[in-house]
């Protein structure tokens, strides 16, 4: 049977030296009542051939779409010796490092990914890596609140323009402490906030969330942002695109001070799409805030003969020292995630990763130029600068023509309609560095092809109409 | 050994992995938008870096490399083919937000992951989104948060804990609001149910409970438990941090649990990947199946779809932006695809064999059961507190020793209850030769003990490093590196310190 050694007679010899007839003597505690006395509803097993035939067909079955789809979750190139190594079965197959002086690659990997992402984010510290961006910026959060001065602050401004899956998390996770999340909504001209219109600051404000780019792509007026934020006693949560911010300033530049937590999404340095996970979520933060960090985070230190060496540290912030009083319940975190993603950014470098940025960034000013010349078809928020996502509004329902493009091997996209009514039939649109001119031209003539045989049928829309 | 960082050298670069020819220029983005200082990444070629991250993959331990006993981590052998297979170009390239009619072949994997593990724990309903064990436990104790309070019994506030519990259980019970009681547990390693009757009330939200427990005993009064909790109107949470001892045997449905979570690194043999990611799928009672955590997967004729907060207003919410780990969920599927039905009994079957032979040749080397008069179910605990009173050597000794022989250490000093405690879990997929060997590393390292304890007590002697300064590590933080005085800027420097570095 698969993957146990034993042969009968090791059974037989072991039986003996535990001193039982068999093999179910051992779960002679068990009380009977409770005991499932029939095999499990379960298929077969497959041999290694079979179950190999019934992936690759399911695989396949998905196609593998030219995609124009980004909303949290992109499409870079990822260096072929990223998994080559990230899969060794060292890294691979090994545990938490908690037996540091068997665990120094693993520890050590993850202090450069450290100085890696707290470096890009402009930051001090960071930790380990937690699951996701969403769930990071949850945890932003609650370390926010927990840093409160005076222990005040329970309210948390969450804008809009933060990716709406991201806010839904965030209020999942953070609700239940009590704790306020205050929405703010966009200019609906600009697509980003606008840091004149802002409210007055609410009571008990711990903390303004700023993501860049926003949901939309958009650039938002992140110094402004940080400094109303900080003239208000409250700190700032930057949630930043890793990739962008090779290029756009980080959220350790933004305002006068600085933003005081950065977290983020870290799928776009490495990590395939696949499906949304695993990825992995980053938290960097000023120094002052580190006794406040969930998660696991190493140290350099030395051994007993004086060798630099590393470990975790800090850990009487974790749940299993601190217990009910821990930063946060995680443990297990996004190890395999980070090491992909360190060996990336050491692949790419600083000008590496500029480049990926600003190709990234370009491809999507050329796909925006030829969409937007479709008839119909126009920028939602055509004044605001952008990087390397936007949303379009559609003379058709975007349902409609993704599934036309999909019969074309194009992902053109994501609805945003769900989440903002307000802006009709329209879609988030992205391209990186690896959409090529191509690409954008194919989709572009299908697009066009789409919404002039739609133009048949239906009534054409006026543009800047409906919505 | 060196830094990556320590082998940057300004201008060099890995040139076929970034796009080729002039960058474009960003003139569309105002300067108020812009970077200041440049990202301060290690400049490498691509030899540079695969040797650097290859020479330290030879730094670790591994399950691929050494035995790891690693109580109430299971740490069994990761299938390749799973591995290989959740990676295929397919299921990597595939957006998150793909439409459905181009999601079948990976959404029929993920619903009938669902299915089996629905009929594994005996619960009437899975959502597979949790991204690991702790955000399961939030699941479920934000499920009976919800439950309780769209009854309106708000008063309920107080979360039962064996003293024995991981430490996520009661962080998770912080998290979720709820404050924490503890039930102690009795000397042959069940629960003192006489406390537990004293602590349920009208304030009890639910009790969370691992079975078999962390001390490595099957909890044989759980109906009983199970009776006590539901009459005082609590629910009952079932930590799956591991099921490999009651595969196909016995079920938390079936035990009286409402709502169970299951680790899929541990029992379904996912890698740990050197601290993730894992997985946490929830499965529940009927009861609780309005507020699973979306999103889910549902079938109707053979086509699949997403289930989302749409048509399920009464979730506890999203925990991540998409679904979860998708990819360790696949290899998960994979696995148990490749056991099928009489493979789970298996697992437990060998797994449960492993450890009573591997307990009781410990314990005719002379090592000390903590509960002797108890059989083993995945794992079990050693003391070593008289070795440590009589000899001076304690469990960290031994399991610094340990590494020295090329096993890995068990866990050790949890649960907190039993002194200088060793908690072993061998796994099914180790052959009774390595389970020897480990015991004749321990029957030398206590002869050791014996006869020259310094050598143990200042273990371990081959490894890269030697024990390490914890004390120094938390006091002077360094957790990023910084360049050595004299050196300008971080590995690559603002433009215009580059020159300065380039000898």
């Amino acid at each position: 049977m698969p993957f146990v050694p034993h042969t009968e007679d090791d059974v037989r010899r072991m039986l003996e030296a535990i001193g039982v007839d068999d093999v179910e003597a051992l779960f002679d505690e068990i009380p009977e009542e409770i005991r499932l006395r029939r095999p499990l509803e379960l298929p077969e097993a497959l041999s290694e051939a079979e179950v190999t035939r019934l992936m690759m067909d399911r695989a396949e079955r998905d196609g593998r779409p030219v995609c124009f789809a980004g909303a949290g979750a992109y499409d870079h190139h990822v260096p072929a010796a990223v998994w080559e190594i990230a899969t060794r079965g060292e890294l691979y197959t090994a545990y938490t490092p908690y037996q540091a002086e068997a665990s120094q690659g693993t520890l050590q990997l993850l202090y450069e990914f450290q100085t890696m992402i707290a470096g890009l984010m402009a930051m001090e510290v960071a930790n380990a890596s937690l699951y996701d961006g969403a769930s990071a910026l949850a945890e932003a959060v609650l370390m926010a609140v927990r840093a409160g001065r005076r222990g005040g602050g329970r309210r948390v401004l969450l804008p809009r323009t933060v990716h709406p899956a991201y806010r839904r998390t965030v209020e999942t996770i953070v609700s239940p402490q009590g704790i306020e999340l205050v929405e703010i909504d966009y200019d609906r001209r600009r697509g980003v906030i606008d840091p004149g219109a802002l409210p007055e600051a609410p009571e008990g404000l711990a903390a303004l969330v700023v993501q860049q780019p926003n949901h939309f792509g958009c650039l938002e007026e992140a110094d402004a942002l940080t400094d109303w934020a900080h003239r208000h006693g409250a700190l700032v949560i930057g949630v930043a695109n890793p990739v962008a911010a090779a290029v756009l300033a980080p959220p350790g530049e933004w305002g006068e001070a600085g933003a005081d937590i950065a977290a983020g999404e870290g799928q776009p340095l490495g990590v395939p799409l696949s499906s949304g996970g695993p990825y992995f979520g980053f938290l960097c933060a000023r120094k002052r805030l580190v006794r406040q960090m969930p998660g696991r985070i190493v140290g350099r230190t030395v051994d007993a003969e004086g060798r630099t060496a590393y470990t975790l540290t800090l850990q009487a912030r974790e749940q299993h020292i601190r217990r009910s009083k821990a930063t946060s319940n995680i443990c297990t975190n996004q190890g395999l995630m980070v090491t992909a993603a360190t060996i990336h950014m050491a692949l790419l470098g600083p000008d590496g990763l500029e480049r990926v940025a600003l190709a990234s960034h370009a491809r999507a000013r050329e796909l925006r130029a030829a969409l937007a010349a479709v008839p119909g078809v126009e920028p939602l928020f055509p004044e605001t600068p952008f990087f390397h996502e936007f949303p379009l509004r559609l003379p058709l329902p975007a349902r409609d023509l993704l599934r036309a493009l999909g019969a074309q091997n194009v992902l053109g996209g994501v609805p945003l309609a769900g989440d903002y009514p307000e802006l009709g039939e329209s879609l988030l649109v992205c391209a990186t560095e690896t959409r090529t001119p191509e690409d954008i031209a194919a989709y572009a003539r299908h697009l066009e092809r789409i919404v002039a045989r739609q133009g048949l049928f239906r009534c054409p829309t006026r543009p800047g109409g409906g919505g | 050994m060196e830094l990556i960082f320590e082998r940057s050298r300004p201008g060099r670069a890995a040139r076929a992995q970034a796009p080729r020819g002039a960058p474009p220029a960003a003139d569309d983005i105002p300067q108020r938008f812009r970077r200041r200082r440049r990202a301060p990444l290690p400049e490498c070629s691509e030899p540079d870096v695969v040797r650097h991250y290859t020479r330290l993959s030879q730094r670790n331990f591994s399950i691929d490399t050494h035995f790891y006993p690693l109580g109430s981590c299971t740490m069994k052998h990761n299938p390749r083919a799973a591995n290989r297979l959740a990676m295929l170009p397919g299921f990597l390239a595939r957006h998150p937000l793909a439409p459905e009619d181009m999601s079948q072949g990976f959404l029929a994997c993920l619903w009938e992951l669902q299915e089996m593990l629905k009929e594994v724990t005996g619960m009437a309903a899975v959502s597979l989104t949790p991204a690991a064990g702790a955000q399961g436990e939030f699941a479920g104790v934000a499920m009976i948060r919800a439950y309780h309070r769209e009854r309106g019994e708000t008063e309920r506030t107080e979360i039962l804990v064996p003293d024995a519990a991981h430490g996520t259980n009661p962080a998770t019970a912080t998290m979720c609001g709820f404050t924490v009681r503890e039930i102690p547990t009795d000397a042959e390693g069940d629960i003192d149910l006489a406390a537990l009757r004293e602590a349920v009330g009208p304030r009890t939200a639910g009790l969370m409970l691992t079975n078999p427990s962390t001390l490595g005993v099957f909890e044989r009064r759980i109906t009983e438990i199970a009776a006590i909790v539901h009459e005082a109107g609590g629910l009952l949470y079932y930590d799956g941090a591991n099921l490999n001892a009651i595969l196909g045997k016995v079920r938390p449905g079936d035990m009286g649990f409402d709502v169970v979570h299951v680790n899929l690194h541990k029992t379904f043999a996912t890698p740990h990947g050197g601290g993730g990611p894992g997985a946490g799928p929830v499965g529940v009672s009927e009861r609780l199946e309005p507020y699973l955590p979306v999103p889910m997967v549902a079938e109707e004729g053979g086509e699949y779809r997403w289930v989302t907060e749409a048509e399920r207003p009464r979730t506890i919410g999203r925990l991540s932006a998409f679904a979860g780990n998708a990819g360790v969920l696949l290899r998960a599927y994979v696995y148990m695809r490749l056991l099928g039905r009489e493979g789970m009994a298996r697992v437990a079957d060998h797994a449960t064999l492993n450890a009573n032979y591997l307990l009781a040749r410990l314990r005719e080397a002379g090592f000390t059961p903590a509960y002797p008069n108890r059989r083993a179910s995945h794992e079990f605990i050693i003391t070593l507190r008289r070795e440590a009173k009589e000899l001076g050597v304690t469990a960290m000794d031994f399991a610094k020793r340990l590494l020295d022989h090329g096993f890995h250490a068990p866990t050790t000093y949890f649960p907190l209850l039993v002194p200088e405690c060793f908690l072993i879990e061998p796994t099914e997929t180790e052959s009774p030769e390595t389970l020897d060997a480990f015991v004749e590393a321990m029957r030398a390292i206590l002869e050791e003990a014996r006869t020259r304890p310094e050598v143990v007590r200042t273990a371990p002697h081959t490894l890269p490093v030697r024990r390490l300064d914890e004390v120094r590590a938390a006091r002077e933080l360094d957790l990023v590196w910084r360049p050595q005085e004299g050196e300008a800027g971080g590995g690559a420097p603002a433009s215009g310190d580059r020159e300065r570095l380039g000898a």
